[in-house]
């Protein structure tokens, strides 16, 4: 299984971004081999949208879930289109997430915003 | 003339100063380009409305067509589309209509279609020529609807007032392009000096000729008049602290039609906003 997470730094031992469409970067994380990747996240400096082209990543690097602070509706719904789960973090610790996902203990992610409408800022 | 009433965020008196300029003048057209929050009508209450469906282009797919070779998602600088299991999916709301994803799909797979955003509204206040734009919930950008509004500024009758959107977005440079003049409303507190300096580095950005109209004044020893006073920038007038004037806006009623007093307030500001657009037209022929 692999699972994909907004990161501030390319280090395991780092934090979670708090934003999932303007994160610098995303740990891509295999459960089975243990093995992590970073990619960088080329949506983060979007004018606009950087919610879908982000998801859009996610969707193409094949994951089977997505572990975040947040997410936008927008984002959300291409998401779900491709059958991906979107789990809540528990807490900004990359490592913590990971073990809590791996005991099956993560909660599907509620709360999608509707969005922040970043067009040349209101 | 054709005044841009602007301040840096709502509730600062934008539309009060428009109301009042536009129901003192003889002959004047209120067009209100605050789509989200269109208020004007609140006062004006105008008749014989006429209203039309304000419509924007954006792309829907033949999926039969496509082949996935997503030209149009990378294309699309505003990330509307993405490519999920062999399927498109268009975000509508984000389209921003620019045509180019048509442009270059290889397969005339996308198509034009129409959507209604929002709606303009046009009617009669006494003499007064009410224009109200309203943008619908959850659409990203109100310029189409501020574009329908101001088409046909240099048509209409009499002292024309536009109340902008408030902040310095691009709602706001369409309201402001075609103005001869921007008055910018503000507050005289800490908070105020900054919500001036947004809209004041906008009209600078477009060398509109400006001045400023302190709302709320209490006495000149106060952070806008000296910020106006470091920038050289010019304090039209002002209109004093008045808890009545707040009572009468906020039950809807226009200030110069409830005595004499406001009446000489608004009369002045549009003397001066004439001398200024006069003085503007020698300078600048
Ligand atoms: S019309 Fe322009 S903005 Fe709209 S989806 Fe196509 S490329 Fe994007
Ligand atoms: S450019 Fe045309 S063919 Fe290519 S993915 Fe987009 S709609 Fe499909």
């Amino acid at each position: 299984m692999k699972i994909l997470i907004p990161v501030e730094k390319k280090s395991i031992d780092g934090e979670v971004c708090k934003s999932f469409g303007r994160a610098p970067f995303f740990l891509v994380y295999d459960t089975e081999t243990k093995a992590s990747s970073f990619i960088k996240n080329n949506a983060a400096d979007s004018r606009g949208g950087a919610g879908i082209k982000a998801a859009q990543l996610v969707v193409d690097n094949k994951v089977d879930g997505l572990i975040t602070p947040r997410c936008g509706q927008n984002a959300a719904d291409v998401i779900n289109a491709a059958n991906i789960k979107i789990y809540k973090t528990i807490n900004n610790s990359i490592k913590d997430n990971i073990e809590e996902f791996l005991e099956n203990k993560l909660e599907i992610l509620g709360d999608i915003h509707p969005g922040f409408h970043e067009y040349g800022g209101k | 003339m054709i005044v841009a009433v602007l301040s840096g965020k709502g509730g600062t008196g934008k539309t009060l100063v428009s109301v009042n300029l536009a129901s003192i003048s003889e002959e004047s057209t209120y067009i209100d380009c605050d789509v989200e929050e269109p208020n004007g009508h609140l006062f004006f209450k105008p008749k014989a409305v006429v209203s039309e469906d304000v419509l924007v282009k954006y792309p829907e797919v033949d999926n039969a067509l496509c082949n996935g070779c997503r030209k149009c998602v990378d294309f699309c600088k505003f990330n509307a589309i993405a490519y999920i299991k062999d399927k498109l999916l268009i975000f509508k709301e984000i389209c921003h209509s620019c045509g180019g994803c048509m442009i270059v799909c290889p397969k005339n797979a996308l198509r034009e279609e129409d959507r209604k955003i929002g709606e303009i509204k046009r009617g009669l206040s006494g003499q007064i020529n009410v224009n109200i734009g309203i943008l619908n919930p959850g659409e990203a950008s109100g310029v189409p609807i501020i574009n329908g509004l101001l088409k046909d500024v240099k048509n209409y009758r009499g002292n024309i007032f536009i109340d902008c959107p408030p902040g310095s977005a691009c709602t706001v440079m369409e309201s402001i392009k075609d103005a001869d003049y921007c008055l910018l409303v503000a507050e005289p507190t800490l908070f105020g000096v900054h919500n001036l300096e947004m809209v004041f580095n906008l009209v600078n950005l477009f060398k509109k000729p400006h001045g400023v109209l302190i709302n709320k004044w209490i006495n000149d020893d106060n952070p806008v008049t000296e910020f106006c006073k470091e920038k050289g920038i010019m304090i039209l007038e002002k209109i004093p602290f008045d808890n009545n004037l707040g009572k009468i806006n906020s039950n809807g009623k226009i200030a110069v039609k409830e005595g004499n007093y406001y009446k000489k307030i608004f009369s002045s500001i549009l003397e001066k906003l004439y001398e200024e657009v006069q003085d503007e037209r020698t300078i600048n022929p």
